[in-house]
């Protein structure tokens, strides 16, 4: 309000003219009339319409908790003491439509076929055990390797009282089961193992930036480990998680990496392994016919009444097999249309502007 | 002893008496038990806080406010336990609010301190040790000597030792004080007059006794003597005083009023809001807390092997365990109650204010007057009101008093081209055959010219005028060199009209005119008396509208005398006794005539006040006047109709006689109350014109006989007329109609405006008070919370300000609970899914900044320039104001529906986002999953963009800020994801957000169910918006197809109105 001072005379005070001060700034009105939004209706019901019949990828589930052979180990992983125990099992099962890649260049050897295990029952997302990491640990902080945030508890030390590493809930309880999968042809021929990538299933940020292994010098992963206990749960301390791959190792173990991504449910997926189509018959994708999946059964679901799943799936640049959205926009399309409709009628009734529009 | 140290640490208070001694130039007594008694110095202070109090004083004042109580238990709760949400997500908001309030409140005292330090720093001259040193005002200390030059201001509250002038005289105005224009002659004591120069002075010994400081201004010892801070020395040279009250001490500083803390309608609506969300707060926390229980009755829930306790987990007690738990639930959802809603009301009052002292409708060119914001808390109050209460002269009038007729002896006379002549006779009668003037009529101008307290100002204003007399000098100097300064226009227009029928004396009565008068004593006017007197050395007289005389013997006068200094320099109960001294003065009194004045309609005061019936508001005038001149002035600025029926309780002297009346004016009375045939007639005689519209008159005297028995009754009545009159009203009762009204059970808002001293407590009384800019002072100004210069402005404040302020704030309140139910419900949705285990379902950050960034720009804008409806339509139809009448904006039915509408769109978010990648769905296409963490940032993205565009929709008026405000918060919400997720924030142990969001969006279906689930959201709004419009529209809506067309228009500037 400064500009009244520069002013003298009769009028010193009178206020400036200029749009703003007088609530007069130019301004668009928009009023929801059906003029207006008839137009977007009848537009937007068809467009839902083309939106909604995605092709629907294929998608098979196993529950192998006590299917097959698992049933022993099932009963076996009850006892807390047999914990240490390898188990091994075997559940067989037919695939009756042949998981065909479609819109990937056939050229392009990995992907579109791709094996989760599932979980159910089993909580990642509940507030004690989300805390309990040390993402400055996993990043590769060497500060917080041999001492761990007190986030970790109880899992921050073991009983001689060396830090875990790497420390909390989260990474204690990783899922351990391996599987294996068979082919066995369309009737009883040889058994094919199917080629499974296991790499590539975590996210790009995640295993090349985010996660990081300490480093000290040049020093091996093992040494600069040393003085650091492995997860209570785990048969392996963490730089030896997988012998054949030096660089899947330590805090940037793939499996490791889609463990520490908790699931926002208790009912979730991870993804194990991508198709490798080099060879016949897995060129075109997994074909028809019998299959078994080989289970190396560690974990222990029986404790909370959890069951365990192994998924097959081809994805689309989509997603995975989804019909939410289809059966919303489906939906929302007949909706739209039926109100244009409703208003469409009201508006030739009662005329341009409403019934009791005029004043 | 004991005793001397308990004063000295302010455990007793020092001595006090009713008097305080003032030692002139500071010269104690040379004997030894002379205590010095301490004084406050002369600093003025009216800043609140100082550097080193201002943090904890404004902390501890913001802290009383309840919400921001609330907020710092929620921190410290946080800080001590271990609760699912680090401490800064609530602490960083409340700091934010805290700052923001803490800023504007220090800038406002800043501006006080400045002001005040311009004023404690200002040269002054006083006299020390025979010689005139120039000092700072701060340094004055009581019994200091001040010589004030012309011109100046007193710096302290001074007695008034000396003059320039030889009989010790000076003029004064005290317009800064209480608006009173007129030159006021003060006096100094005869023992002090001569000395006038400095080394007199020096020689002075004298003690002043007066009274302990004292905050009303026209009640002190010695009036005359005593010059009041701030009021300015008019017409004299310079004058020596002795400061008497310094500082805060001062008349002035006394007189400083904290102002009663009016609270709108909304405000009330906002906090009963806010209980009814912490019953939800409370009620979703205990339920949450139940459930986790009953859920980890089984072991396996609440401790798998895969989730262990702590050790002090374990260690703790249940009951611990079960209050923490509740608290860490109530941490979770305390973001319901908003946090941030108090700071953005308040920053849009206090900009959004500015806009009605810029209106230049409001701007009045003549006095250069624009409207004036007192207090920025009511402003959507002008949009409620239900009863608008008036005063008369000033407000509806403009108090520019014109002589027009006078009646001398029954004989009326009018003023006809600068003569007075008789009714009847024809004006073009020759000079010479002018009616002469005899015995009672010369009285009679004698009485008028002689009663008042008229001073006047001539060009040469050093030539100045001993007593009150303007014939004398009328004669004197030329009359085109006066100017009369009154206290009242009433005197002013008597004063003025005489002096115009002068010559006419002069003829009949040469003596008369250079007769010069005494003025010996001045018996003031005031409202409860409604009278004023002089008492003069030869003729004495009385005035206001009737002139009567009383003549005293010399012992007579002696008497009065003797009565009127008695009470005058009485220190205590001054004002009765005065009274008392008045009356007996004011007795046995010989009738001379009446004087006529007339006082002229303001502009388009009918206009106004029926476009305020349209509007749906009643009026009511409330004058002193009689009751003949209220109801003719009534009808003639259309308050009355001609075809209304005009309803009359008038001199009802007993309670049951009011009573009576009142039945008969009651219209739903049941019939069989009444007694008597003519009762009977004249109810039915109401009964059958009932559709015709009821004015009501009433007198003071029944008013108050109706308030004191019959409230409801009378409020029955009053309710059934749509114009009340109240004539013969004092002050107080103006006041006491008012609250009346207020406090009747269907509380209605109500607004008092008036422009005098008279309407103080009546404006202060009402929900909202308005000033006039008006002739009388500026004391209503100073005591209400807006001030116009002319009624007519009225129209567009409550029409078109008062509309717009109300929607603003009105949406404002409710799309903040709405926004808050939209984002704490998920929250509380996903707990179902995590055993009650109180995981967040948003990251800290995002649950921090919601409020204060991605959500708060667009509300706030929105609420300062949202129009629904184009000012001039708003104006040109007042019933509009109608749709907005009873807080309906606001009501408890709008109230579920957005609170509904709040939890409909968190449900939708939450399980439109659960089914489509809730159980195990994967969402990319390299078949990659997602966490909770990416859950909970889809829910969030979806949230901040349907909050944002719900208020899009509610938006009318999109101005460029609008547009920016609305699509810049989207944006900002993306742009930050981005940087948010692509760092790896050192210092902190978690990094669950590193490329969340880029992930989220490099899905495609991500993509499909933002829009599908934010048109889920949206639709059925606007179908319901659409078909309301179009099958029920509001006056509102309509006026809106006459002047929107949706299309994209400037408004022409307006013509001259």
């Amino acid at each position: 309000m400064g500009e009244a001072k520069g002013k003298s005379g009769p009028s010193a005070r009178r206020p400036d003219n200029s749009a703003f001060k007088q609530q007069r700034l130019p301004a668009w009105s928009p009023m929801l009339t059906a003029n207006t939004v008839l137009p977007f209706f009848y537009f937007m019901g068809p467009f839902c319409v083309l939106l909604s019949p995605f092709d629907s990828p294929l998608s098979f589930q196993l529950d192998y908790t006590k299917a097959g052979s698992c049933d022993e180990c099932f009963e076996m992983r009850k006892n807390v003491s047999k914990a240490a125990l390898n188990c091994f099992c075997k559940v067989e099962f037919r695939i009756e439509k042949a998981f065909k890649v479609t819109n990937a260049p056939l050229k392009q050897l990995r992907g579109d076929v791709f094996f989760y295990y599932g979980l159910q029952n089993f909580h990642q997302n509940l507030r004690r055990y989300m805390d309990s990491r040390d993402d400055g640990q996993m990043v590769g902080r060497t500060t917080n390797l041999k001492n761990p945030s007190t986030y970790c508890e109880p899992f921050i030390k073991d009983q001689k009282g060396l830090p875990i590493a790497p420390c909390g809930a989260v990474a204690n309880s990783v899922f351990n089961d391996s599987f294996t999968l068979s082919y066995h042809g369309g009737s009883s021929g040889p058994a094919v193992p199917v080629p499974l990538l296991r790499q590539g299933i975590t996210w790009y940020t995640d295993k090349n930036i985010k996660y990081r292994n300490p480093k000290d010098g040049n020093m091996t992963l093992a040494q600069v480990f040393q003085g650091t206990a492995q997860p209570r749960y785990w048969q392996k301390p963490a730089y030896e998680l997988d012998p054949r791959d030096p660089a899947n190792n330590g805090f940037i173990n793939d499996d490791l990496i889609v463990w520490m991504r908790e699931a926002a449910f208790p009912n979730f997926k991870k993804l194990y392994g991508v198709l490798y189509r080099a060879k016949k018959p897995f060129i075109k994708g997994l074909p028809a016919g019998n299959y078994s999946v080989d289970v190396s059964y560690n974990f222990p679901v029986q404790h909370f009444r959890g069951r365990k799943q192994v998924v097959l799936t081809t994805v689309t640049w989509f997603g995975g097999q989804n019909h939410f959205l289809p059966i919303a926009y489906l939906i929302t399309s007949c909706l739209t249309l039926l109100v244009a409709v409703v208003l469409t009628v009201a508006w030739c009734k009662f005329g341009k502007n409403g019934r009791n529009m005029e004043e | 002893m004991l005793r001397w140290i308990r004063q000295q640490l302010g455990f007793d208070p020092p001595h006090q008496s009713d008097t305080r001694t003032v030692y002139v130039a500071n010269r104690f007594p040379q004997h030894g038990h002379y205590i010095p008694q301490r004084f406050a110095d002369n600093r003025i202070i009216s800043s609140k806080y100082t550097i080193w109090n201002f943090v904890p004083k404004n902390l501890f004042e913001q802290f009383r406010r309840i919400a921001n109580f609330y907020f710092l238990i929620i921190f410290l709760v946080q800080l001590m336990i271990d609760t699912p949400t680090s401490p800064v997500t609530s602490g960083l908001p409340l700091f934010f609010v805290i700052t923001v309030t803490a800023i504007k409140q220090g800038y406002e005292d800043w501006l006080r301190y400045k002001a005040d330090n311009e004023v404690n720093g200002a040269p002054v001259f006083v006299v020390r040790s025979g010689s005139l040193v120039q000092t700072k005002s701060k340094n004055i200390r009581v019994g200091d000597i001040v010589r004030v030059a012309k011109d100046e201001t007193f710096p302290a509250d001074l007695a008034l030792l000396s003059s320039d002038r030889a009989d010790g005289t000076c003029h004064i105005t005290t317009a800064s004080l209480d608006g009173e224009t007129n030159l006021k002659t003060h006096f100094s004591v005869a023992e002090t007059l001569v000395c006038q120069s400095v080394s007199q002075l020096e020689a002075l010994q004298a003690v002043v006794e007066c009274q302990q400081p004292d905050a009303d201004l026209y009640r002190s010892l010695g009036q005359e003597n005593l010059l009041l801070r701030g009021a300015r020395l008019k017409n004299t040279k310079e004058i020596f005083g002795v400061a008497i009250y310094t500082g805060m001490e001062s008349k002035m500083a006394l007189n400083y009023k904290c102002k009663s803390q009016k609270r709108s309608a909304v405000e009330k609506s906002m906090n009963t809001f806010l209980l009814i969300y912490l019953g939800i707060l409370l009620f979703e926390a205990i339920l949450s807390t139940i459930l986790k229980y009953a859920w980890q009755a089984e072991d396996k829930w609440d401790e798998p092997f895969y989730n262990q306790e702590t050790e002090q987990e374990r260690n703790s007690s249940p009951i611990l365990k079960f209050i923490s738990d509740f608290l860490a639930f109530l941490v979770l959802y305390n973001f319901i109650i908003p946090i941030s809603l108090y700071v953005t009301v308040e920053m849009q009052k206090f900009m959004g204010s500015f806009f009605i002292g810029w209106d230049l409708d409001l701007y009045h060119e003549e006095s250069d007057q624009k409207a004036q914001v007192n207090t920025s808390d009511l402003n959507e109050e002008l949009g409620q009101v239900e009863y608008v209460f008036t005063d008369k002269t000033g407000t509806l009038t403009e108090n520019e008093m014109h002589f027009r007729e006078c009646s001398i002896n029954g004989v009326k006379y009018r003023e006809v081209n600068g003569k007075l002549a008789p009714e009847g006779m024809t004006d073009d009668s020759p000079d010479g055959s002018m009616p002469h003037l005899i015995g009672d009529e010369l009285l009679f101008l004698q009485a008028v010219s002689l009663c008042h307290t008229v001073q006047i100002s001539y060009d040469q204003p050093d030539c100045l005028v001993g007593g009150g007399d303007p014939f004398a000098h009328a004669n004197g100097f030329s009359s085109s060199h006066m100017e009369y300064y009154a206290s009242s226009p009433d005197e002013k227009a008597l004063v003025e009209a005489v002096k115009r029928c002068g010559y006419v004396r002069s003829k009949v009565s040469a003596s008369l005119s250079f007769s010069r008068y005494k003025l010996l004593h001045l018996l003031e006017f005031d409202a409860d008396r409604r009278r004023m007197s002089v008492i003069l050395q030869t003729p004495s007289g009385l005035r206001t509208l009737v002139v009567a005389c009383r003549h005293f013997s010399p012992e007579e006068y002696i008497d009065v005398e003797k009565h009127l200094n008695a009470a005058r320099t009485a220190l205590q109960q001054r004002e009765e006794r005065l009274q008392e001294a008045f009356a007996y003065i004011e007795r046995d009194l010989q009738l001379l005539g009446a004087t006529g004045v007339e006082d002229k309609l303001q502009d388009k005061v009918q206009e106004t006040i029926e476009a305020l019936r349209l509007a749906g508001i009643k009026v009511w005038v409330l004058t002193g006047d009689k009751h003949e001149t209220a109801v003719s002035v009534s009808l003639s600025c259309g308050h009355f109709h001609r075809t209304m029926n005009i309803l009359e309780l008038l001199q009802q002297r007993s309670d049951n006689e009011c009573a009576e009346q009142l039945l008969v004016l009651l219209v739903p009375v049941p019939i069989h109350q009444l007694s008597g045939s003519v009762l009977l007639s004249l109810f039915s005689r109401i009964k059958e014109d009932h559709v015709i519209q009821h004015g009501l008159v009433v007198d003071g005297a029944s008013l108050s006989l109706a308030l004191r028995e019959h409230e409801k009754l009378f409020m029955e009545v009053c309710k059934n007329c749509s114009a009340v009159l109240c004539c013969r009203m004092a002050p107080l009762q103006k006041a006491k109609v008012v609250r009346l009204l207020k406090t009747s059970p269907e509380k209605p808002i109500t607004l008092a405006i008036g422009d005098g001293a008279n309407d103080v407590s009546m404006i202060q009384e009402a929900h909202v008070g308005i000033g006039i800019m008006g002739k009388e002072g500026r004391q209503a100004v100073r005591n209400s919370d807006y001030a116009i210069a002319r009624f007519k402005f009225l129209a567009k404040l409550l029409l078109v300000h008062g509309h717009f302020y109300y929607i603003r704030i009105a949406t404002l309140v409710q799309y903040f609970f709405y926004k808050n139910v939209c984002f704490i419900t998920p929250q509380f949705l996903y707990q179902f899914f995590c055993l009650f285990s109180q995981q967040t379902l948003y990251d800290s950050v995002y649950l921090t900044l919601y409020n204060i960034c991605f959500t708060s720009l667009p509300i706030l804008v929105y609420s300062l320039f949202e129009q629904l409806v184009h000012p001039h339509v708003l104006q040109n139809k007042p019933a509009l104001y109608r749709d907005i009448s009873k807080n309906s904006l606001l009501s408890f039915r709008t109230f579920l529906y957005w609170t509904l509408l709040g939890f409909l769109h968190a449900f939708i978010f939450f399980f439109g986002s659960y089914i489509l990648m809730g159980e195990d769905t994967m969402l990319m296409g390299n078949g990659q999953m997602f966490g909770n963490w990416t859950f909970g940032t889809l829910v969030f993205t979806v949230m901040v963009i349907t909050v944002t565009l719900k208020l899009a929709l509610e938006t009318n008026f999109w101005t460029w800020m609008n547009h920016f405000v609305t699509w810049g918060s989207i944006a900002f919400y993306f742009i930050f994801s981005l940087f948010y997720g692509g760092i790896i924030w050192p210092f902190l142990h978690s990094q669950d957000m590193y490329f969340v969001f880029v992930q989220l969006l490099s899905s495609g279906s991500v993509w499909f169910a933002i829009i599908i689930i934010i048109i889920t959201c949206l639709f059925p709004d606007v179908v319901k918006k659409v078909f309301y419009r179009h099958l029920q529209p509001t006056s509102t809506q309509k006026s809106q197809v006459t002047w929107g067309g949706g299309a994209e228009h400037v408004f022409q500037p307006r013509g001259d109105r």
